[in-house]
């Protein structure tokens, strides 16, 4: 069972035991434009809530992503790598930055679910 | 960039509402609110413009009439020359040419297009400088010149392989028109003035018209499927690609222009030893410069990797440690190259072609290497 929660920086995350699946929302990348350019983070390292973990880069300009939790970095996306503009086509599926695993659940406690998210961004 | 509350200052150009209803994405851009891209985004913008057509809306520039009280045009480009440091005499009518107008330190106050129309000189000056340029020219021109700001026209530009097919519908004289020619011309009925020129590299045009009928002249060009609408956004990858300065950016106060490797744009009646050299501002120091080199130059950069390299990144001469050598003045992602492009400022040098420097991004070093400019091949029709 996943469930996904959301940022107000714009990240999502589908957590799955403790381990959640980080990207950036579709309203974000809406935002960003074309996206040319990400930097992932490196596999092994412990990222803190809040920490910047990724860059995201559109033609126009480079943006922070943040780790919406702490935790290890388990695992980057190969093909975000190879193909930014899949973030432009599927931010919420295929454009996967990287999977954390979570260290302490407590910190979920200020995410926002859906609902929450999209009121937040209408 | 202006704070939230100025926003309701801002200026709109007479297509500000034609730009709405195309879907454009409007910011604060120099005073006005103006389409940074349309639905199509700017890689697809770029990439139209390269290999169609593209239409911008360039109304929040200055437009100048430079008009000689004595009725000749040559007093009135005497007297432009003593602000710019290229060879305004020689602008045949009908004809147009890049300038500068500088400081008495050499540096750039702003650049500008000059066109002789026949009896008047017509002037195309930057939007964010257009009220400096003007009290400029009226402190030191007004003795033989008028200076008409020519606030009641827009400016349209129609740019890329596709603009010359486009733009004989309207105007049978645009395809015997040659790179940099300029005039009054007739374009859908309506009283323009038109010049084959622009910022893209590509073959294009840029048509001053009316303002009350910018809005129809750009429905009926938009009315050609080869043509799109296309921001402010690709403008800047557009330019970038094709090795032209940004105002502000890559040229300002403290550049001369042979550090900013615009020599090409002087020509030799105005240096040492030429017809009449000098008499401009910054003399001195613009023709030392061209005497006996100056010690920085604006260079173009070619990234090995992926990550593009912006305005404002340090630039070394080694993998680690060292001071900066340079900066970033431009830089960003070229959508025609598929790869990150900059230009930006080192000592002479290293200015070879392919000297391998590093820039600072997000406290890495990346290699770059110094690259010719353009990036990308132009296609003026000369």
């Amino acid at each position: 069972m996943t469930t996904t929660l959301y940022t107000t920086d714009h990240e999502w995350l589908a957590i799955d035991g403790d381990v959640a699946t980080v990207g950036i929302t579709d309203y974000a990348q809406s935002q960003l434009g074309d996206v040319v350019f990400v930097e992932l983070p490196k596999v092994g390292r412990a990222l803190k809530k809040a920490e910047a973990a990724a860059v995201v880069e559109s033609v126009k300009a480079a943006s922070d992503v943040y780790a919406p939790i702490s935790g290890e970095v388990l695992a980057t996306n190969p093909e975000l790598a190879a193909e930014p503009a899949l973030i432009n086509s599927d931010a919420q599926g295929k454009a996967w930055f990287f999977k954390i695993k979570i260290t302490d659940k407590s910190e979920l406690g200020g995410l926002m679910d859906e609902a929450a998210y999209k009121a937040h961004t209408a | 960039m202006l704070a939230r509350d100025d926003q309701d200052s801002l200026r709109r150009t007479p297509l500000y509402d034609l730009h709405v209803s195309l879907g454009g994405k409007m910011v604060p851009f120099a005073g006005y609110d103006m389409p940074v891209q349309y639905p199509a985004g700017v890689l697809k913008e770029h990439l139209q413009t390269r290999t169609s057509a593209g239409l911008f809306d360039v109304s929040h520039m200055g437009q100048i009439a430079l008009r000689p009280k004595s009725g000749k045009v040559e007093d009135a480009a005497r007297a432009l020359e003593r602000l710019v440091p290229q060879d305004i005499l020689a602008i045949a009518p009908g004809r147009q040419r890049y300038a500068q107008f500088t400081n008495t330190d050499g540096g750039i106050l702003d650049d500008l297009m000059v066109a002789n129309f026949g009896d008047y000189l017509f002037l195309v000056v930057n939007a964010a400088c257009k009220a400096e340029d003007e009290a400029h020219l009226r402190a030191n021109l007004s003795d033989i010149c008028s200076i008409d700001s020519l606030a009641d026209r827009a400016l349209i530009a129609l740019q890329g392989p596709k603009a010359e097919a486009a733009l004989a519908k309207l105007c049978a004289e645009a395809p015997a028109m040659k790179f940099m020619d300029a005039g009054p011309r007739e374009v859908a009925g309506l009283a323009c003035f038109v010049s084959r020129s622009g910022y893209t590299g590509e073959d294009g045009f840029e048509i001053s018209v009316p303002a009350a009928d910018a809005e129809r002249l750009a429905k009926t060009l938009l009315e050609n499927s080869d043509v799109m609408p296309i921001g402010l956004g690709a403008r800047d990858s557009l330019r970038l690609e094709a090795g032209l300065c940004l105002y502000g950016h890559d040229i300002d106060t403290a550049t001369t222009p042979v550090e900013a490797a615009l020599e090409w744009s002087v020509q030799k009646s105005r240096r040492t030893g030429g017809a009449r050299a000098g008499g401009f501002p910054g003399a001195e120091k613009i023709l030392a410069h061209f005497d006996h080199g100056a010690s920085r130059r604006r260079v173009g950069l070619r990234a090995e990797g992926r990550a593009p390299v912006r305005e404002g990144a340090l630039l070394f001469a080694d993998s680690a440690g060292g001071e900066p050598i340079g900066k970033v003045t431009s830089g960003g992602f070229g959508p025609s190259l598929n790869a990150p492009v900059a230009m930006g400022y080192v000592p002479t040098t290293l200015s070879a072609l392919d000297t391998r420097l590093f820039a600072e991004v997000r406290g890495q070093r990346l290699p770059l290497a110094v690259a010719a400019m353009p990036f990308v091949k132009n296609t003026y029709k000369r």
